[in-house]
Formats: C-alpha cells, structure tokens, sequence
C-alpha cells in the first residue's frame, strides 16, 4: 500500500538501472583483503570530510584528524592569511609523529604560533615552511625551503573541511560533491554552531552502519518502543516509505517524512517531549534565522508538506541529515579494521537564547544517543554472522535502495583501482 | 549542600546529587542507578519542570547564579532518565548490550 508516489518504472531502484533488483553479496564488508583494497581505492583518493571552519575559527587554532583507513594522521590548521591548510602530521626530521599530547593516537587541538616537534625541536610555521632547525650547522648542506611540511589537498565547501590524500587529485570537492553537493549551498551550517558530538567503536564493518543510517525501514521495529504503544502499532503497521531517493554519482540521499515535530496528536509522543516540545526530530519550534525558508534544492526534493528530514550519503564515510526544525546532523565512520571502525555523530544547532531553548537541544542529543546506541549494538551482531558465511546473498528492498548503491560504489571503486594497474601497497598495519 | 538549588526549589534538594554538569557523569549516575530511584527522582522533578523552565528564562544563559546553573544541570540529568523511566523500564537501553558511545563535545552551559 503505497502512501507516496514512486518513480514511473514502478520503483526507486528500477529508475536507477545500473543497481539491478537482485541480492546483493556482503563479501565486500567481511573480507580483510577488500578492506585493505579500500583503504587504497577510496579512502586514500577521495574526498573526506575531516571536521568544520568552526573548529579552526583564528590564525594558529589547529586540529588533528586520526586516519587510519589512508595509513595517516594529519593537521589542519588556519594560516596567517586566513586559508585553511591541511597536513600530514608528521616532522620531515625523523618522522616523529608532530602534533599530539600524551597518547600519539588520539586526536587534540589548540591554538600555536607554529609547530615545534616535540623530538628535536624542528619548528614549522602555520604555512607548513621549516623556520628552525636545532643545530642546524650540524647537519650537511641542509636546504631548509625543501623540508616543509608534506601538504595535504585540503578544501573547504560550505565550511565543511575536506582533504584529498591523492596528491595526484584533480577534482575540486565543489565538483566532487556533485548535484547534490550544489543543492544544499547556502543552507545556514554557519549559523549552526551549538555542538554536541558523540563517538563510538563500534564492531562492524563501516560500511554496515552506514547501511543503518541509510534506510528506515528498520525504524519502526528496532526503535518501536521509543514511541508510545499506540503509536509503535501504528507505525509499524505503516512499515516506512520514503518521500524521495536521489542518487547522484558516488553519492545519494533519502528524504523522509515526520509527523513527530510537532505531533499532531501529543499523545502520540513521550511526556518530556510535550513538555519541552522537542524530541528525535529536534525541537518543534524553528529558530528564527534566515536562510531556512525557502530551504536549498536539493532539500525535500519530493516538495512534501510532510518532510522531515533529508539523509545525503556523501561517498564514502560522510552523512549530512538536514532536519526539517532547521538544525543539522553529521555522521562520519572512520574504518580501523575490515570488522572495526570509529563513529562519530555530530548535532550543529543555532545557539539557544535561553534555558528552554538549551534543554530543548538537550533533549534531541539525548535521544539521538538513545537510538544510536540501539543501531550500534545490532550491527555487532549483523557482522559476526555475515563474517559465518553461512548466508552471503542478501536481498534489498526498495527502501534499501542507497545500501545497493553503497556497496556498488565501493566495489566499483575498488575495481577500477585494480583496473588501474595501481600498485597494491603491502597492507599497512591499523 | 545546603540551599544549592534556587529557593522555591527546596523540595528537590534530596536530588542535588543529580546536578552534574556533563554528560558523562549523568549517564554513569543513570547506569549506576536503580529504577526505583530514578523514578523517585522523576516523580518529584518531572511535575516542577514548566516551573524549572520559567525560573530559568528569568537569566541569560551566560550568566546564571551557582543555583539556577545547578538547577540547570539538574534538568539535563531529568531528561537523560526520562528515557529509562517513561521508555525503557531499565537503566540501559535494551540491547545495547556493551556499546557505549561518549560526549566528547558538549556545550559549555
């Protein structure tokens, strides 16, 4: 019983051909010689979203960014002259790890005049050019211009930081991003700047979690009891189409329907969501900023009164839900393994004006975790089974159309490299 | 902690132990925490919230008094167990078995 119209080839996926309709094989998700092909293929030349302009709002303020999936770590920085740069993170003296505090592997951040390696004292300015070397006329005719920092392509799109580890790259991240991309330019991210973030390790391939937040058909039976009795029935008698698939490219994006912000009926929801008027989909209310009316193109593309909210997949590990209340939500997975990797879910809204407004907020990162935290843990026990190979063919539905498309990217992505004739590297050690 | 919580709010100091000011400790105190008293915690809280809310409209957000930032806290620590309490009916979130996930930025306030 369909309640929203589907494309004239009488599904989602049907409009897009390539997909094809038939089970799709999870190898690509258990098998450690396809991750390390990944790391290679995808993580190590595409474009990845490594943080926002927020993070690094003055000359000197600098972040790291841990990226074992591409075999490095590097640091993003704000120049003198107000450009964002980004490099690998490491001393061209002796290759000490350059920026980080107590424990080498975990991230930090700060403000600096210029880096100085905590080994042997070489310093660098925020351009990444070597200005002092320790004992210098003890090395031999040593060319300071040729020991700088080894930069990082590093862009910046819609204060999204981005960095391409591909020195050899040339697609800028505004064309990488494609339509989709271009559709969602002028949405207030800016204005966007209360942060809540949450991270997690999480036992599973990466491309698993992606899969979790890539469809909704599992919404109404995983989070039933997150709505009250009546409500759950409803849904689940429902089950759950979508407003509209987009694909485009590497990428694609759902756009979703959401009667909870607000309910029609306040029976429908929690008693602290009435009280607060807030809930899973943020706070009812909208903040009152421009730029969210009308909203980007790209952005409720079905035109739906009842729109809630637009999940973009950018390719490979970077999602962006734009929420109909005017807030936003990044998700970002970062692999350590072929069955590991890191998680981490970012909530941006305007700032609050005053205490309703902050415990309003307060409650929609509560419950994003709640959710979050049930969408993990099923994807732990999703691995272990697929890695028993007991069952390798899986049939997607039509509202699972982003996952097919997922995992064909990546496959693709992965053949192409082989295609290439590009030296496979010796794995790396994660 | 005598008088922590702004006067009108008396009857919510048996909860004081509630006002932690991030969320690593709220969520550690809710897991550490048994329904029975959680639910106490609720039944006497949830019922002020509406009076919470105005009281705390009253400041900027930047510059509240030691108690109306304790009562704040007190109310970010009441919407983490509103999910055991009108939800879950236990600490944890149902199969979530180990899984944790951790703050790692949150607002100031």
């Amino acid at each position: 019983m369909a309640h929203f119209p589907k494309p004239a080839e009488g599904s989602w996926t049907e409009h897009y051909p390539e997909l094809g309709t038939g089970p799709v094989d999870y190898e690509d998700s258990i098998s450690p010689e396809f991750y390390e092909l990944e790391r290679q293929a995808i993580f190590s030349r595409t474009w990845l979203n490594v943080g926002r302009v927020e993070q690094v709002p003055r000359a000197g303020r600098y972040f790291t960014k841990e990226l074992p999936c591409a075999g490095t770590s590097v640091v993003i920085v704000r120049d003198r002259g107000g450009d964002v740069r980004g490099f690998h993170n490491i001393c061209r003296h002796r290759g000490n790890k350059l920026v980080w505090n107590d424990y080498p592997n975990e991230e930090t951040n700060g403000t600096c005049r210029q880096f100085t390696c905590k080994y042997h004292g070489w310093r660098y300015d925020l351009d990444g050019s070597l200005t002092f070397v320790q004992q210098e006329s003890e090395f031999f005719d040593l060319d300071k211009d040729a020991f700088g920092l080894v930069p990082v392509q590093t862009e910046v799109w819609e204060g999204f930081i981005f960095v391409n580890l591909d020195p050899d790259n040339a697609t800028s991240v505004k064309e990488y991003l494609g339509g989709l991309g271009a559709g969602l330019e002028g949405y207030p991210f800016g204005e966007m700047t209360q942060v809540y973030k949450y991270r997690a390790n999480v036992g599973s391939n990466w491309k698993l979690f992606v899969d979790a937040f890539a469809e909704f058909y599992h919404a109404p039976v995983l989070h039933a009891k997150q709505a009250t009795d009546d409500e759950a029935r409803k849904l689940q008698g429902y089950g759950f189409e979508a407003l509209s698939y987009v694909i485009d490219g590497p990428h694609g994006m759902v756009s979703s329907w959401g009667g909870m912000s607000p309910p029609k009926d306040p029976s429908m929801v929690k008693p602290i969501e009435n009280v607060l008027r807030s809930g899973l989909f943020g706070p009812w209310d909208r903040p009152g900023i421009d730029g969210l009316d009308p909203l980007p193109g790209a952005v409720n593309p079905a035109r739906s009164p009842n729109w809630g909210v637009d999940s973009f997949v950018f390719f490979p590990n970077f999602m962006l839900l734009v929420w109909a209340p005017g807030w936003y939500l990044t998700y970002h997975y970062w692999p350590t393994s072929f069955n590991t990797h890191v998680f981490e879910g970012t909530l941006y809204f305007v700032p609050p004006k005053n205490a309703t407004e902050r415990l309003r907020q307060e409650l929609a990162a509560v419950t994003f975790k709640e959710y979050a935290l049930q969408d993990g843990n099923t994807l732990e026990a999703t691995q272990t089974m697929i890695e028993s190979r007991a069952v390798t063919e899986f049939p997607l539905n039509d509202q699972e159309i982003l996952l097919r498309h997922l995992h064909r990217t990546a496959r693709g992505y992965v053949a192409d490299f082989a295609k290439s004739g590009a030296p496979v590297d010796a794995p790396a050690a994660s | 902690m005598t008088a922590a919580l702004p006067p009108g709010f008396a009857d919510l100091e048996p909860f004081a132990d509630w006002c932690l000011p991030t969320e690593a400790e709220r969520y550690a105190k809710r897991l550490a925490s048994s329904m029975d008293e959680m639910q106490e915690f609720y039944d006497a809280a949830f019922p002020r919230f509406e009076q919470i809310l105005a009281h705390l409209d009253g400041y900027a957000l930047d510059a509240l008094p030691d108690d109306a930032g304790r009562l704040l806290a007190l109310s970010y620590s009441l919407i983490n167990v509103s999910f055991p309490v009108e939800v879950w009916r236990q600490p944890r979130v149902p199969d979530s078995g180990a899984a944790s996930m951790d703050a790692v930025v949150e607002p100031a306030v």
